[in-house]
């Protein structure tokens, strides 16, 4: 039992509470909610170097033996992703001081955004699968309200359909839920397992399974990605970064929860399944990625190949590929908030996201352009930077495994999203300068801060990658072993 | 008895998703409910309908039914009611702001 598991989804959701009292006062909402994301980010590197020295961290809510209550669960898998998307959620918070503008704010901007923090928050920490559908129920309905925020026609199109298909999957996820209570009688994660282990994986069970797949694929866009390119191409700049950086990371985690945790018994049906889908998503995203003209289709299309490169590690089942995975997610929750950010600082300044219109912006914004080349490098994995250590580890995984198609298509797709974010470097940067300073449609300043911190972080991972492959390394172990997991959850039943 | 229920569920699910695959916005809506109404009896036959006095204690009765499937389903319906008044307020400022409930008018391609 440790009490402090559970802060992570407590301090945004009280200070979200208290925020909607204040509405007017937006210097009060700025401060409040700038606080209690720095402090998830300290509760989550304190919880890190518990579960470090004592093992994975549980608590039971009501102090209620599992798997009678709900059991909140912080291994380290949980721990690293708190603690990235905290540190993705405060540079995004800070951007969207200057852009979001005055009338989005004063209409419960920030509540919202830290009860989508909190829906992620106890996504990653419950260990209770009615519990997760609750969180992200959550974290969907406070994304609903922050896409459609503003009610532009833009806004409100893509955001019917975004809710139709995630009141959909919705629907599905409780279905699944449904049939895995049938069979097995208990919703707890650890217990799942358990009973898993000793009825042995038939068929149903694998169903079942696949049914979990078809609903997490959904949230996380592996291969049913359809609606992610409309919906993120829809919101303001920095809750279209958020999104990207963390919401289809949900259904990431929520996919190696499941498919680590309670389905490992067949890898021959679903995590080949998987492996499938992860290729087909690289290669289709990233096929998107090349195909348009427009910075924020290119971007979005990118969200979904990051994706299909990290389930791939999922489907090879080595422990090389899913401490790739690991480190892969990392990077991926970093870099994926800063190419959005940059997108948006250049539209900011163009006006407009038609690649064919812009040109020579490197002459008035050098720090702008070098930041994106580094930034666009990290992203295809050069190797000083932090996406090149995740790549190797994953696709020495899925060779191991034997899945030398499923490493190949992700190679090859590496060099597509190099194309694709070159092609904006190139187009956006180089060239004529036809902007002058005083044509621009607006100013970076403000912008540059979060921006410049999320590059410097994406060189140090990158760099220092030695620093944290300790965590790294205990998470991996965790998720290869469940046991770890099971032991840890149901120690609190005696 | 579970075999029927689960056959109108099956019906539920079909309709509801005849009706998503429609054109107009209130119809799709409508099959959503009508989805997560066959999602609930779902819920509530994989429980098991075997006979049992309402899970109350204090009563007369020695055997009671399964009282998770409520709770689950107490949850599930709170939650699907307010994403359900989000989608119908939503959808009526769509009507507003853009002039149409035909889904293939919202697909915008011709203004950008």
């Amino acid at each position: 039992m440790n009490n402090l598991v559970i802060w992570p989804i407590i301090i945004p959701l009280i200070a979200g509470l208290i925020l909607i009292l204040f509405r007017k006062n937006i210097l009060f909402q700025r401060l409040l909610s700038i606080l209690a994301i720095i402090g998830i980010g300290v509760v989550s590197v304190s919880l890190m170097s518990q579960i470090k020295g004592n093992g994975i961290q549980t608590l039971q809510a009501g102090g209620w033996a599992p798997p009678y209550g709900i059991s909140i669960v912080a291994d380290m898998f949980s721990a690293i992703l708190l603690l990235s998307s905290s540190i993705v959620a405060l540079f995004c918070l800070i951007y969207s001081f200057r852009s979001i503008g005055e009338k989005r704010e004063k209409h419960y901007f920030y509540p919202f955004y830290l009860f989508l923090i909190t829906g992620v928050n106890g996504s990653f920490l419950t260990g209770d699968i009615f519990n997760l559908f609750v969180c992200f129920e959550v974290m969907l309905i406070s994304s609903y309200v922050l896409i459609s925020l503003g009610g532009t026609k833009l806004q409100l199109r893509e955001s019917i359909k975004y809710i139709l298909i995630n009141v959909l999957s919705s629907s599905l996820f409780l279905v699944a839920i449904a049939y895995l209570y049938a069979m097995l009688g208990t919703l707890n994660f650890a217990h799942l397992s358990l009973r898993v282990a000793e009825a042995g994986q038939d068929g149903l069970l694998t169903t079942v399974s696949l049914l979990f797949l078809i609903v997490f694929g959904m949230k996380a866009a592996l291969f049913l990605f359809f609606w992610l390119p409309g919906a993120y191409s829809a919101p303001p700049t920095a809750i279209a970064a958020v999104f990207a950086a963390l919401l289809t990371k949900v259904g990431i985690y929520a996919l190696f929860r499941t498919f680590t945790l309670v389905f490992y018994h067949k890898p021959e049906v679903t995590h080949f399944i998987i492996g499938i889908l992860g290729a087909l998503t690289m290669l289709l995203g990233a096929i998107g990625a090349i195909a348009y003209w427009d910075i924020k289709k290119i971007l979005t299309y990118n969200v979904i190949v990051g994706v299909g490169f990290i389930i791939a590690g999922l489907a090879s089942q080595t422990p090389n590929g899913i401490m790739g995975s690991l480190y892969y997610l990392i990077h991926d929750i970093l870099i994926k908030a800063l190419i959005f950010l940059l997108g948006g600082a250049i539209i900011v300044i163009t006006g407009t996201s038609k690649l064919k219109e812009i040109s020579g912006l490197i002459r008035n914004h050098p720090y702008l352009g070098w930041m994106f080349f580094i930034a666009a490098l990290s992203l295809a994995g050069i190797p000083p930077l932090s996406g090149f250590l995740g790549k190797v580890f994953i696709t020495r995984g899925t060779f191991e495994a034997g899945y030398y198609w499923l490493g190949g298509i992700g190679l090859l797709t590496s060099l597509m999203v190099l194309f694709s974010i070159m092609k904006i470097f190139m187009n956006v940067f180089w060239g004529e300068t036809a902007l002058s300073k005083e044509m621009e449609k607006g100013t970076t300043k403000g912008l540059m801060f979060p921006i410049g911190c999320l590059t410097a972080l994406t060189i140090t991972l990158g760099l220092g990658a030695e620093g944290i492959h300790e965590y790294v390394q205990i998470a991996a172990d965790g998720l290869v072993n469940p046991s770890l997991y099971i032991e840890a959850v149901m120690a609190g039943a005696k | 008895m579970e075999t029927l229920i689960s056959i109108l569920v099956g019906l539920f699910f079909s309709i509801g998703t005849y009706l998503v695959l429609s054109k107009s916005l209130i119809r799709i809506i409508l099959g959503t409910s009508i989805i997560s109404h066959g999602v609930n009896l779902l819920i509530l036959t994989m429980g098991g309908l075997k006979t049992g006095g309402p899970p109350l204690l204090g009563g007369i009765n020695t055997t009671f039914t399964d009282s998770l499937p409520q709770a689950l389903i107490l949850t599930a319906i709170v939650i699907n009611f307010a994403v359900t008044a989000l989608f119908l307020v939503l959808s009526y400022r769509t009507y507003k702001t853009v002039g149409t409930d035909d889904m293939d008018q919202l697909r915008g391609n011709k203004d950008e």
